[in-house]
């Protein structure tokens, strides 16, 4: 047998032991988060890391989602058609963010999903009635697909975490297939995969709306674990959120987003229980990750590690040697 | 009729106050090639230096203008500092420096908050001009008024600064072409100080004059930086008129869509950006395409 299955079966009994033991609801919450926040680092991945487009406007995406959900069940209608119409609204934003950012790539790319973000924060804020302004709309009941109850906090971990395993496969399987290789072939050298008969544009596309599918998925997990949807969850901070967790874990890796989401849960969770000023520590961390460890944490410590041991062991070079240099 | 002349005025007021800040961001967009997230923060941290000095907590009170002033300085040293201490370092790596001011704007945010507390604070009109001018059966609010010609004096000071002087050259140079700027001598990476700077305390200067329309809120920041992003986008990068001409743009129709369409006053800037994007992606002024 492959080691590789043999580690993914491990991690996959770890996930579903979770619950049972740790056994405290409090806890267990968190590690449902760890897993939503995940399905939105995988997705944002999905540009960042493998289409080489970094997007600061995803929490818009995720948001847009949320609110289609919140806003069908506070007018009356059921689950499955919110959460269908939900997957339905994200898919469109997907598309017209898609359809306008790709007009460029790199930094301007950035900056207009940057701009579509805010807009779409904008409205959240300012469109009160539809989604009632910062006072935000509450959710009054979790869905229970197949008659399973998702009220306690392991119902909703089991339900949050078979989603994540599906989008990780998922993940896994379209970066592993032809379009992933087209696409990170669009990311390296966009220019000579034209050349090649690669509509570079239609791939980037259709990667903007795998990363949008499971932003919204992520929308709607959000607003049914929090019950509640406010524009807070759209604002640049969000975005900017999800990106560190993409970078903190190491774009372009499978697991990077995934450990990224755990990290950024974690420590968000520990500092807001001490202190009031995560953002503050938030920009601190995108700052120390971009200019210490570009890469991310852990093959930025690594190297960081190595390098403290090679100059702690490194022989003291004479002065006449160090003017050399 | 008054309704309308007076959301003209408004717009156009607005309008300057965009002009100031987005002249900034669209320089240091051209010249660095970055959007300069912190633009927001530097806006809103003018203003609220701006009203420390007002208030006397420095020991000494102040007209409204010398805080203006002394407030715009400062954040222009603060710009400078940023560009020195932070993006020297990430030199030739964009990604790198749009997050670090990505992530300095979220510190901003957090420290601001704690240092002047989550309550709105007023700025108070500067004297002599609270008050209208007549003209006819229309009024006109004269610090309005007086912002407009704040403005357009600063419009073409900037103009005359780019054109007609030594700096405004290399400036331009850089813009243009920034390895054929250092290879023919012209020091690029103190450019990017110079221009850091001057965007910076530009942002700062329109955040303390604009105090007495908007008031300086929690917030502010990201209220004003997608709006200098719209402005860049819709006018071009790197380019004055551009700016001027999408300030004014947006001036009338955040104004005007805030009057007529409020709750939907954020989407129909959207439209402009749209329409730009599709059909002249380069901006309407901008040489190059984004």
């Amino acid at each position: 047998v492959n080691p590789r299955w043999i580690a993914i079966a491990v991690a996959v009994l770890a996930l579903i032991a979770v619950p049972y033991a740790i056994n405290e609801p409090y806890y267990v919450n968190i590690a449902s988060q760890i897993l939503l926040y995940a399905i939105f680092a995988l997705g944002l991945n999905i540009l960042v890391g493998y289409a080489g487009l970094v997007s600061l406007g995803h929490a818009g995406l995720l948001g847009v989602a949320a609110y289609a959900t919140a806003y069908l069940l506070a007018s009356g209608y059921g689950h499955a058609v919110a959460i269908a119409a939900a997957l339905v609204v994200g898919l469109l934003a997907s598309a017209v963010f898609a359809a306008l950012s790709l007009r460029a790539s790199g930094i301007s790319f950035l900056m207009i999903t940057l701009a579509l973000g805010e807009i779409v924060w904008g409205l959240a804020y300012r469109w009160i009635s539809i989604t009632n302004g910062d006072n935000g709309i509450t959710v009054s009941s979790r869905p229970a697909p197949f008659g399973l109850s998702l009220n306690s906090a392991t119902g909703f971990y089991n339900a949050t975490l078979i989603i994540f395993l599906l989008a990780i496969a998922a993940c896994a399987i379209f970066v592993h297939s032809p379009f992933g290789a087209a696409l990170a072939g669009t990311r390296d050298q966009p220019r000579r995969m034209n050349a090649l008969g690669f509509h570079v544009w239609m791939i980037r596309f259709w990667a903007f709306m795998f990363s949008g599918l499971l932003s919204a998925i992520a929308g709607i997990l959000f607003v049914y674990y929090n019950q509640f949807i406010s524009p807070q969850a759209l604002a640049l901070t969000a975005s900017a959120e999800g990106l560190l967790m993409v970078i903190s874990g190491g774009a372009g890796t499978l697991l990077g987003p995934v450990i990224g989401a755990a990290l950024v849960v974690i420590v968000k969770n520990v500092v807001s229980a001490y202190v009031a000023r995560w953002n503050f520590m938030l920009g601190a961390i995108f700052v120390a990750i971009v200019v210490f460890m570009p890469e991310g944490l852990v093959p930025g410590t690594v190297r960081l590690t190595r390098a403290a041991w090679r100059a702690a062991n490194r022989p003291k070079s004479a002065p006449v040697a160090e003017q050399e240099s | 009729m008054s309704f309308w002349l007076l959301l003209t005025v408004n717009s156009v007021t607005f309008g300057g106050l965009l002009f100031l800040l987005s002249a900034g961001f669209s320089l240091i967009f051209g010249l660095m090639r970055i959007p300069n997230l912190t633009h927001g923060s530097m806006f809103m941290v003018g203003a609220y230096l701006g009203t420390t000095f007002l208030s006397g907590t420095v020991g000494f009170t102040v007209n409204f203008w010398v805080a203006a002033i002394a407030a715009a300085i400062e954040v222009a040293i603060l710009g400078a500092l940023m560009e020195r201490l932070l993006l020297r370092r990430l030199a030739g790596q964009q990604l790198a420096q749009v997050l670090v001011t990505l992530g300095v704007s979220l510190m901003v945010a957090d420290l601001c908050l704690m240092g002047w507390g989550g309550d709105p604070i007023s700025v108070a009109t500067p004297e002599g001009l609270g008050g209208f001018v007549r003209a006819g059966a229309a009024v006109f609010p004269l610090y309005r008024m007086a912002v407009i010609g704040i403005a357009v004096v600063f419009a073409i000071a900037l103009w005359l600064m780019l054109e007609r002087t030594r700096l405004g050259a290399m400036i331009r140079a850089g813009v243009d072409d920034p390895q054929m700027a250092r290879v023919v001598g012209i020091r690029v990476s103190r450019l990017f100080t110079i221009v850091f700077g001057l965007g910076a305390g530009l942002a700062g200067f329109a955040g303390m004059i604009g105090g007495p329309i908007l008031s300086v809120y929690p917030g502010l920041d990201q209220d004003m930086l997608p709006l200098a992003l719209v402005v860049v986008i819709l006018g071009g990068t790197g380019s004055l008129l551009g700016s001027f001409v999408g300030s004014i743009i947006i001036g009338f129709i955040y104004n005007f869509g805030q009057a007529l369409v409020p709750e939907l006053a954020y989407f129909v800037l959207f439209l402009p950006m749209v329409l730009v994007l599709v059909l002249r992606p380069q901006g309407l002024f901008g040489g190059q395409v984004l």
